[in-house]
């Protein structure tokens, strides 16, 4: 069997092929004539940087955009989607990477949304209802079909997109980034939904950072470098290192503890801390947490989604109140001061969900980077140009985002260079103490590695660093010590010697074997 | 990966905005182009409307608007709404003129006639509380911005009406026994041959334009306008920003309501009525979007320019009333329909 794409695929193993397709938006070439298999009722993993041109090959597949040169072949024949939905109509369905639910509406009525099942005097809810739940009992979900969207967890919101898709029941379904939000159970309940699917004939187009884990899926890999395709393998001839040597070029590791600097006086000290849920349901997200962080040193919490890490952070950076318990910076009490006097202090979170709690969209990066910041670069009732530009040009160059300057539109970034512009803006203020809450999420290695690269670079000049992730093998990086969230407690704490297998036990995740 | 800063985009002039070049004025300056066309077509169609006197008169028009559109514009950038302001300008009006008439306080039995600065400072003064109720109860009581102010509509022309009985009040002169003459300068007084509220106008959309780019109170409303919760996380005080804005706005609607009862030497319950909705097409046209983030005080002005100019020169030219509501809402759909062109031809990269 031979994975290298044929100028006449074999229509038995192929059932969606692309052959010299090219996407380009004006000058930008997102891809330069791409050969692509998708092998029938098996899990083809697409691998690739941010802006490698995954999302939009896979845009091209499922009819949401058309390309500009190549054709597309199904079952051997040529064809040409006019839209989204006459792919669909030909039984290939898409799980795009951003969530599109309606939020105001029930998991049900999302589910169903656009396809509701009718009777002649309305919409058969019962029916629809039914047909929830058994998906959701498929997923292993414990979510009630009735529950509007915006009550549930981010995690559990990409559940009930992954059922609608499910729901549509399509020969080749797309996955771009299903699991960006979901717990290390889920993730394998996903993955049980994926084997049965395939083991029923459908073909699946899977896509994920999570190097590792698409790793255990797959059943073939390609990886796309800048618009090209760069390897095929079947899953049996390759390895992580084959993955990451393929989409970066070259050898890539997250890095290693910051070492040879002692740490000095206790930065950040938490003791006690509980925090109550949001809701109201009265119970507590933080429960009398206590952590100390010295300054220069980097502490990892890791943890599952609904652990408490997010609570705990923004309680701390003062976005939510506190139950009981004291937060110290440097010995000064902060709990009663405002978000922007603790960032004053030299207390500031970078968000988890960068679109919607890290960057102004309408504002360019430059804004963006220097909005934390303004009070450094304004005299008297006037904001210094100069200063200002002076400021973003330096918070460019130390975090280095890839931009066209400081006047660039911030939806023109790739997220890795949106994360970074949020981590700029933080860092432009000068902080003591910073807290990144997955500041990893959904951008591509050589990101990443910048990223804590940066981190790692500030601790030693003194800065207290807390982060908290979901993936095992960024605890293991540049973190001096390991904090293990569950349930709003510390379950365990480890040096950066642990391994893998200690922490996921610690975090109440079932390891598998 | 390579650090690109290239600074050399930042030829950064504008007053009223952010950079002023020619590509960018095409596109964006739409409601420039369209106010040149209704002054071309309107010179041709009547001998009257291309001179400066006719300029001036028309202006003195717009200015009622433009305050009103000024702390629009502001409310709007902040991503809310504010529909009391056609009635703060009625009620200001009304206050300002029973000031005028001078307080009666029957406990002292004396009546006081209070100078024409303290009718004036008094008179801004409850724009800003109207305004502040405004903001309270959006940012701190969380009522949509729409019902809130739509409430304080309802409530502030009841007042209006109450306090004058449904009557309009028309001795504004004041006397000059009594030291409070003066009223009129506002509407009727000139400075090199400009109207007093065309440059009260001048005056204060420079002064907003220069806050919204210079300081950092304008930096925090496009941040707080364009994702607030991010603005919050970036230390900007979000809901002192709204209340603010509120007030600001009710500020405006009290100098529109002092400017336009002095030009019409009579303060009366029912004037501003609708104005709210003028102000808000006016701030539309100029380019600023209603999600809040987007806008410029220079595209506000050429919006209330082009509503005044048109309407002013339907009537020049003899066209029916019913037409004039007719072109105006056409002008208003079409600016609201280049505006999501516009936005939508954002480059925007996944």
């Amino acid at each position: 069997m031979n994975d290298i794409p044929q100028a006449t695929p074999d229509t038995q193993e192929v059932v969606l092929a692309a052959r010299n397709v090219a996407k380009s938006y004006g000058s930008v070439h997102a891809l330069k004539g791409v050969n692509f298999d998708i092998h029938r009722g098996q899990v083809t993993t697409l691998f690739g940087e941010n802006g490698a041109g995954k999302s939009t090959l896979m845009k091209v597949l499922s009819g949401v955009i058309q390309p500009t040169t190549g054709k597309i072949l199904l079952d051997g024949q040529p064809v040409s989607f006019t839209s989204s939905s006459h792919a669909q109509s030909l039984g290939i369905s898409i799980i795009h990477q951003e969530l599109s639910l309606a939020p105001n509406m029930t998991v049900r009525d999302n589910i169903f949304l656009g396809r509701e099942i009718r009777t002649p005097t309305g919409i058969d809810y019962a029916e629809e209802e039914r047909l929830t739940r058994l998906l959701m009992e498929e997923l292993e979900e414990d979510i009630d079909p009735l529950t509007p969207v915006e009550e549930l967890r981010l995690g559990q919101q990409q559940i009930v997109e992954i059922a609608r898709a499910l729901s549509v029941k399509s020969r080749i379904l797309i996955m771009d980034e299903p699991t960006s939000a979901l717990s290390a159970t889920e993730v394998e309940v996903l993955f049980k939904v994926i084997r049965d699917l395939t083991s029923r004939g459908v073909s699946i187009v899977y896509i994920s950072h999570h190097l590792e884990e698409a790793l255990t899926i797959t059943d073939h890999a390609v990886v796309l470098r800048d618009g090209n395709m760069t390897a095929y393998a079947p899953r049996s001839e390759i390895d992580l290192e084959w993955i990451v040597r393929n989409m970066v070029g070259e050898n890539f590791d997250l890095g290693s503890p910051p070492s040879g600097y002692e740490f000095g006086a206790p930065a950040l000290s938490i003791q006690d801390l509980t925090v109550m849920d949001e809701a109201g349901a009265g119970f507590a997200v933080v429960d009398n947490l206590s952590l100390d962080i010295k300054a220069g040193e980097i502490v990892c919490i890791y943890g599952l989604m609904g652990a408490g890490r997010t609570e705990l952070m923004e309680t701390v950076a003062g976005r939510m109140g506190q139950a009981a318990g004291e937060v110290r910076l440097h010995g000064h009490e902060v709990s009663h001061l405002t978000i922007a006097q603790r960032i004053e202090s030299g207390l500031c979170l970078v968000p988890e969900d960068r679109q919607r709690d890290g960057l102004v969209q309408t504002m360019s990066v430059g804004q963006n980077l220097s909005l934390a910041s303004i009070r450094k670069f304004t005299r008297g009732i006037f904001t210094s140009r100069k200063d200002e530009n002076q400021l973003i040009e330096d918070s460019i160059r130390d975090v280095t985002v890839k931009t066209d300057g400081g006047d660039a539109a911030i939806g023109s970034l790739s997220g890795g260079n949106q994360q970074k512009v949020v981590i700029g803006k933080m860092l432009a203020t000068h902080p003591t103490v910073i807290m990144l809450d997955e500041p990893s999420r959904g951008i591509d290695i050589g990101a990443k590695a910048e990223v804590f690269r940066l981190l790692a670079e500030r601790a030693r000049d003194g800065l207290a660093v807390l982060y908290s992730t979901s993936e095992v093998s960024e605890c293991l990086s540049i973190a001096h010590r390991i904090i293990v969230m569950h349930k709003g407690h510390i379950s365990a704490e480890f040096g950066p010697d642990a391994t893998k297998e200690q922490i996921m036990a610690a975090s109440g995740e079932s390891v598998a074997a | 990966m390579s650090a690109l800063s290239s600074s050399s985009k930042t030829s950064r002039s504008g007053l009223f905005g952010e950079g002023f070049d020619l590509g960018r004025l095409l596109l964006e300056g739409r409601a420039f182009f369209a106010l040149i066309a209704i002054i071309v077509i309107f010179s041709i169609l009547s001998p009257f409307y291309f001179s400066v006197s006719n300029f001036l008169t028309m202006s003195s028009h717009v200015a009622i608007f433009g305050f009103l559109a000024i702390g629009m514009l502001l409310v709007i950038l902040n991503g809310g709404i504010d529909l009391s302001v056609g009635s703060t300008l009625g009620l200001c009006g009304v206050v300002a003129g029973w000031l005028m008439q001078g307080v009666t306080i029957e406990a002292a039995g004396v009546i006081l006639y209070p100078p024409v600065w303290a009718v004036v400072l008094l008179t801004l003064v409850l724009g800003a509380i109207v305004g502040a109720v405004n903001g309270v109860l959006i940012a701190y009581f969380k009522v949509p911005a729409f019902v809130a102010t739509l409430g304080v509509m309802y409530v502030a022309r009841g007042v209006a009406l109450l306090m004058t009985n449904g009557l309009t009040f028309n001795n504004l002169a004041g006397k000059p026994e009594l030291g409070n003459t003066g009223f009129d300068w506002l509407g009727f007084n000139r400075i090199a041959n400009v109207p007093i509220g065309v440059i009260i106008l001048a005056v204060l959309a420079i002064s907003v334009g220069l806050m919204l780019s210079r300081s950092s109170f304008g930096r925090w409303l496009y941040a707080s306008g364009g994702n607030a919760r991010a603005a919050e996380l970036s230390g900007v005080p979000v809901k002192r920003v709204q209340i603010a804005v509120y007030m600001m706005s009710g500020v405006c609607a009290a100098i529109a309501g002092l400017v336009l009862s002095s030009q019409l030497t009579s303060a009366g319950p029912t004037a501003g009525t609708t104005y709210e909705l003028t102000a808000i097409a006016a701030v539309v046209i100029g380019g600023a979007a209603l999600t809040g983030g987007r806008g410029t005080i220079r595209g506000t002005m050429l919006g209330a320019f082009v509503i005044g100019f048109l309407s002013d020169g339907l009537v020049i030219i003899g066209v029916s009333a019913y037409w004039q509501t007719v072109f105006t809402g056409a002008v208003i759909v079409l600016a609201v329909l280049l505006n999501s062109i516009q936005y939508k031809a954002k480059p925007k990269k996944s």
